[in-house]
């Protein structure tokens, strides 16, 4: 059973203080740097690219390719950000990483930086988890220290500043050009593209933005190759990734193994839905990608095999409802989430997220009428793929699957209350007896 | 083959093709799809999208399919035709032939009409309304939204002139981004986020720009109101004439608004080729000055020392007589609020009827140097688009500023030039004493400048001929600074534009209101000009020495035995209000053509009422010298007599008929008469040396701000209260040697001035700045001029002399 792990990124997590940089040396931390300096940029960015290694933080795009877009007759700096804005709901892999293990963030930026030519580097991290901006200061002070960051890094010429910056805890901000907007100081709100933040970014000069398990992968690809890396995952989804189980499971937490690990087997290695209970139905990565259900627990956990069932790999945010969970009442907590967190730059997710919030309720409270889900689906129509960034498009996903696997409780919502059909203490992992709706 | 174009121009090889609904169109490069739609007719709804702005895509209104990209491949998603660039056989279908586009359109409509409370009925946009007008063109009709609208406050003041309501808004981003984009005064922004977005001003700084008027007229809803216009009318209850802003040489056209023989509100026209779409706030809001209780209706004569209603043929009769007693002893004081065709009445009367060259426009400092460099190289030049132009400043690769400081004294040429500076990289210089709001604004380059040292500061400037030197009428009175700029232009071949600051100056220029100037840019002094006019005019002969200039003519009053026609002018427009006072009391007589009580009318002899600029026709001739309409908004049954219809009485009655009498007859004869194109005067010698300062003593700088003491402000209190607050500033190396902190008392010409002062970094040494004409406290009421030599001190030291009693007031020891 355990054959399927395959922690690489995850291997030092349960070391004495394994955030330390001499913890982190021991297990031959920052040997993928001294490598790496040893080559050319070209040479790094050369093994990024045959390694396969695509983007972690959900769309999946080549990263060697990413870095590549970076225009070398550009005059401007080029500046590396790696989003550290962790925000998915469900989603649980950065923050512990970078808990857990700072120094193969910060090496893989310093490899990222030297490979695409920058000077400057920038963590941006979401601000509630101070403690982790602490590590990841203390992670970088040490580095600096070292000889790892700053000036004529390791005596090879090469000068690289990182800088973690805070930002305040907004979801859109983990958008790539709301989050340039952010660390630039503005309020974080999505950029019109074009331009790319590849060619205008950062201080409208070239830009990488890359997520933060993206980077953390660069050093063991550096370390072990680009073989061994491809060894690993499925023909187009290459390398070893963290699943972060949660819900309803005997033990949530992060696995890291393959692409293309079946749900049913990250299961058991959690040993399975709680007891006595059954799967209904799980998001792939977060709530932003459309849910499936138990029907689907053999399909590759790659990007592939999601965009085949028509949802998405995301962030791998794996969150797992079992039979005693009511999914309009799910979806209406998805969906307060994204009303809350739209930015109000454009209409429809700003007015359609309110308008949904308003209509679930009703559903929720059996309140609903004769029509209200078609409207639901009309509205989630009117908001899909039509807004500025992909922040609403992620909001509807929730609803549209949910409908689309479990009309009947919706139909139902016009009768009956969802906490009578589903009584709410049943599917809290602790019992304790909700009184908001006594 | 190469293809020249002028800047600007499109050339074919330019144009793409794109298919929209079907329909082949071809396009410039990077034509917004939005655009290309227009082009064929179809209307793609819209609310952020505005082709003055940057596009931003966040109303989503205008999306439409693209079913090939010129690719072959399609969008997957409907797209925001206002952020779309049109690409060489890119297929769009809009809402004509999409249902994809209908529906994601009429989705939008009811997205933004969820938290729009439907008080249209009460709304001031209602009627006028781009939401309400899509609602029903594209809308459902009815709303499917049960739930309940979001509500605020309202409605909030983000300035004096401008309210919001924030209920109301649809965060189209069109005031924010105007403010930060187009006027550069980002004093409002969008906070907050998801449905609780909203527009937003610091507490401690409202949104104090000359130009927040726009952001009214830009809103596609009814969240943002004007102070002044709110409630007071309907847009369907409107009559609506294009006209030409009165405010200052910028020749803005306007849309003037009236209802129940009652401008209600003035908008900005749009004129792509002048002020865009846009205008100032003095445009805008300052058109009120006509209504107060000190409006002139009937004629006045003196009688027995005081001023008595009079009949027209009374007062016609009253004023003939006094003509006809002073003989050739007269002169004529036009001021800068006339139109062409009223200036060129007063030009002709001066001649053809007085029989004198007695005549000057300028109620201002003005020199003898002056009235030689407009005879030479502004009076009879026609608009050149691509010489001398808002184009041509567009495309200029670099602007000279001399004694100009386009926000405060011709606001659209700030707009056009910061336009170019952000997108056409033009770089701007200003030769000033301190780097303006403007100047900062326009990213200028500054050339620090004690007043009197323009000249020398200008030749010091690398310029060719895509150079353009904008020179302001206040280089008058440095003493050969016009000259300087002239040999400047004539050395680099940069042209040079002169800005004066009075809607009337230009006209009254190329209609000769002045001593050396007959219509037309014809010299005095050149009997082939005057045989051309005498001609023209039908009279024997036409004096030929020069005439007096306004000071000379008020000098000669002062001393008595000679009589004045005045037009609209004030006292304290002129270098010493106290000369002017006493020129117009001591004259031997005073006829005063005004549309208000005056400093003039109250020491007039006789007093005729004119009509206001909304009760008039005419023109104005801007600084480009274009020509703008003046039309007659409020037409009543009894039109009041404009200038030349009085002049043309007065000339009935002294015998020597005008021979026009309406503007039609004026223009049609100053046309025909046209520019002269003999020899033109030369420059005069002068080049002027800087006036040394004694020990102790700094150079006055000064200009006049857009909004000051102005009497165009009067009865719109609001509008003054965005006025900048009144300073002096001084840099920080004269504060410290002066020892001056908080306030400063500026004395000079026996009299003394007590601001609050602002110490500016970079700023010329040895030199004062403070306003020229600010409420209460004009600096013609001590006779100072810029460049005349003051002392300053704090006000501690002045109290201790007997001056600068308290902050903000002025006198004569």
């Amino acid at each position: 059973m355990t054959d399927e792990l395959t922690p690489v990124l995850t291997a030092n997590w349960a070391d004495e203080r394994a955030w330390k940089l001499t913890n982190y040396e021991r297990r031959g931390g920052y040997q993928a740097l001294r490598k790496a300096l040893s080559t050319t940029p070209a040479d790094v960015m050369e093994l990024v690219k045959d390694s396969g290694l695509r983007g972690r933080g959900g769309a999946g795009f080549p990263t060697g390719m990413k870095w590549s877009f970076v225009p070398k007759d550009n005059p401007n700096p080029k500046y590396l950000v790696v989003n550290a804005d962790e925000s998915e709901p469900g989603t649980c892999k950065d923050m512990p990483l970078m808990m857990a293990s700072p120094h193969t963030l910060v090496e893989g930026v310093i490899i990222a930086s030297y490979a695409i030519g920058c000077r400057y580097a920038f963590i941006y991290c979401r601000g509630e988890v101070l403690h982790i901006i602490r590590r990841l200061q203390q992670a970088v002070r040490e580095a600096y220290s070292a000889g790892y960051a700053g000036k004529n890094i390791l005596g090879s010429g090469y000068d690289v500043e990182v800088v973690v910056h805070a930002g305040a805890g907004a979801y859109i901000c983990g958008e790539e050009t709301a989050l340039l907007d952010s660390l630039e100081g503005r309020r974080g709100q999505p950029r019109l593209r074009p331009p790319f933040p590849a060619v205008a970014g950062l201080y409208a000069s070239p830009t990488v933005v890359n997520n933060v398990e993206t980077i953390a992968s660069v050093p063991s690809i550096i370390d072990r190759g680009a073989a061994w890396f491809a060894s690993m995952g499925t023909e187009k989804s290459k390398g070893m990734t963290i699943y972060s189980l949660s819900g309803h499971v005997k033990r949530p937490g992060q696995f890291e193994a393959p692409l293309g690990v079946t749900l049913r087997q990250l299961l058991e290695l959690s040993g399975g839905m709680r007891e006595g209970h059954e799967l209904k139905f799980w998001t792939p990565g977060g709530s932003s990608t459309p849910i499936l259900t138990a029907e689907h627990l053999d399909l590759p956990l790659d990007y592939e095999g999601m965009a085949a069932a028509g949802t998405m790999l995301g962030t791998k945010a794996l969150q797992c409802f079992d039979e005693t969970t009511s999914v309009v009442r799910t979806t209406l907590r998805w969906i307060e989430f994204y009303k809350h967190e739209s930015c109000g730059k454009c209409t429809p997710c700003r007015e359609g997220n309110w308008w949904l919030v308003q209509l679930l309720k009703k559903f929720e409270a059996g309140q609903a009428q004769q029509g209200d889900v078609e409207k639901l689906l009309d509205i989630a129509d009117d908001i899909g793929g039509r807004s500025f960034c992909a922040l609403a498009d992620g909001a509807v996903a929730c609803l549209t699957s949910a409908i689309k696997h479990f009309r009947d409780e919706f139909e139902q919502g016009m009768h009956i209350p969802a906490w009578e059909l589903f009584p709410y203490e049943r599917s809290a992992l602790f019992a304790v007896r909700e009184g908001a709706h006594a | 083959m190469t293809v020249t174009a002028k800047p600007g121009e499109v050339v074919a090889s330019d144009l793409i093709t794109v298919f929209i609904d079907g329909t082949e169109v071809q396009v410039p490069k990077g034509t917004l799809a939005i655009r290309a739609a227009e082009m064929i007719g179809v209307a793609i709804p819209r609310f952020c999208d505005h082709p003055l702005l940057d596009p931003v895509g966040a109303c989503r209104q205008c999306l439409v399919e693209v079913p090939d990209m010129g690719n072959g491949r399609g969008m997957p998603k409907p797209q925001a035709s206002c952020t779309l660039e049109c690409a060489p056989g890119m297929k769009i279908l809009t809402q004509e032939t999409s249902a994809v586009a209908a529906k994601a359109q009429k989705g939008m409509i009811e997205f933004l009409l969820l938290n729009h409370p439907l008080d249209c009925p009460i709304c001031d946009k209602g009627g006028e309304c781009p939401l309400q007008n899509q609602a029903m063109a594209n809308g459902a009709g009815e709303s499917r939204y049960e739930g309940v609208k979001r509500t605020f406050p309202k409605p909030v003041s983000i300035s004096a002139l401008v309210l919001l309501d924030r209920e109301r808004c649809i965060l189209c981003a069109r005031c924010t981004r105007f403010s930060e984009q187009i006027s550069g005064d980002p004093f409002i922004t969008l906070v907050e986020r998801g449905a609780l977005q909203q527009v937003g001003f610091y507490e401690d700084h409202p949104y104090d720009s000359y130009f927040s008027g726009n952001v009214i007229q830009i809103c596609p809803v009814g969240a943002l109101t004007s102070v002044s216009y709110r409630f007071q009318s309907r847009p369907f209850d409107l009559v609506s004439t294009p006209v030409t802003c009165e405010h200052c040489a910028g020749g803005c056209q306007l849309r003037s608004d009236h209802r129940h023989f009652q401008v209600k509100r003035r908008l900005a026209g749009d004129a792509p080729l002048v002020n865009e779409e846009w205008n100032c706030d003095k445009g805008r809001f300052a058109f009120k000055s006509g209504r107060g209780p000190d409006r002139l209706t009937r004629p006045l004569v003196r009688d027995n020392g005081v001023l008595r209603v009079a009949s027209w043929p009374e007062a016609i009769d009253a004023a003939v007589a006094g003509l006809r007693r002073a003989g050739s002893r007269v002169g004529v004081l036009t001021g800068g609020r006339l139109t062409v065709e009223d200036a060129y009445g007063y030009s002709k009367f001066a001649r053809a009827v007085l029989g004198t060259n007695n005549i000057d426009f300028r109620s201002r400092p003005a020199s003898a140097e002056e009235a030689v460099f407009l005879a030479n190289r502004v009076a009879g030049t026609e608009l050149d688009e691509d010489r001398l132009s808002y184009t041509a400043l567009q495309q200029a690769k670099q602007v000279v500023l001399v004694a100009f400081e386009p926000e405060e004294e011709a606001a659209m040429v700030f707009l056009r030039l910061r336009k170019a500076v952000r997108k056409n990289g033009l770089k701007v210089v200003t030769v000033a004493p301190f780097a303006s709001n403007g100047s900062v604004k326009l990213n200028a380059e500054l050339v620090a400048t004690v007043p009197g040292a323009e000249a020398e500061a200008l030749n010091g400037i690398t310029a060719d001929a895509d150079t353009i030197v904008l020179i302001g009428d206040r280089a008058a009175v440095v003493p050969g600074l016009l000259n300087a700029a002239a040999d400047f232009a004539d050395r680099t071949g940069a042209r040079l534009g002169w800005v004066p600051r009075r809607a009337g100056d230009r006209g009254a220029v190329e209609t000769g209101c002045l001593p050396n100037l007959l219509p037309g840019g014809r010299p005095t002094g050149d009997v082939l000009a005057r045989v051309d006019v005498q001609a023209a005019w039908g009279v024997d002969s036409l004096p030929g020495t020069p005439g007096l200039d306004a000071d000379e003519q008020l000098a000669a009053a002062r001393e008595g035995g000679f009589a004045l026609l005045v037009g609209g002018l004030e006292p304290s427009d002129f270098t010493q209000a106290n000369e002017v006072r006493e020129g117009l009391e001591n004259a031997s007589f005073v006829v005063s053509l005004e549309q208000r009580l005056s400093e003039v009318t109250e020491r007039a002899d006789v007093v005729f009422p004119i009509a206001l600029i909304e009760e008039r026709p005419g023109h104005f001739l801007n600084w480009e010298s274009r020509r703008g309409r003046v039309n007659t908004v409020i037409k009543q049954a009894n039109q009041p007599m404009t200038d030349l219809r009085v002049l043309a009485a007065l000339a009935d009655a002294l015998g020597r008929p005008l021979g026009v009498r309406t503007a039609r007859q004026a223009l049609a004869e100053f046309d025909e008469l046209g520019a002269w194109d003999g020899a033109r005067a030369p420059l005069s010698r002068g080049r002027g040396v800087a006036a040394d300062h004694a020990d102790g003593e700094v150079a006055l700088a000064t200009w006049r701000e857009l909004l000051d003491g102005s009497r165009a402000l009067d009865y719109e209190p609001a509008l003054l209260e965005t006025a900048k607050p009144v300073v002096a500033r001084v840099a920080p190396e004269t504060a410290e040697q002066f020892g001056l902190t908080a306030a400063v008392t500026v004395s000079g010409n026996g009299g003394w001035l007590t601001l609050p002062l602002d110490i500016v970094p970079g700023m010329a040494p040895d030199t004062v700045w403070v306003p020229t004409h600010a409420p209460d406290t004009p600096l013609s009421e001590l006779g100072l001029v810029h460049g005349d030599p003051v002392t300053i001190g704090s006000p501690a030291a002045a109290l201790e002399r007997g001056e600068g009693f308290d902050q903000g007031e002025g006198g004569v020891a």
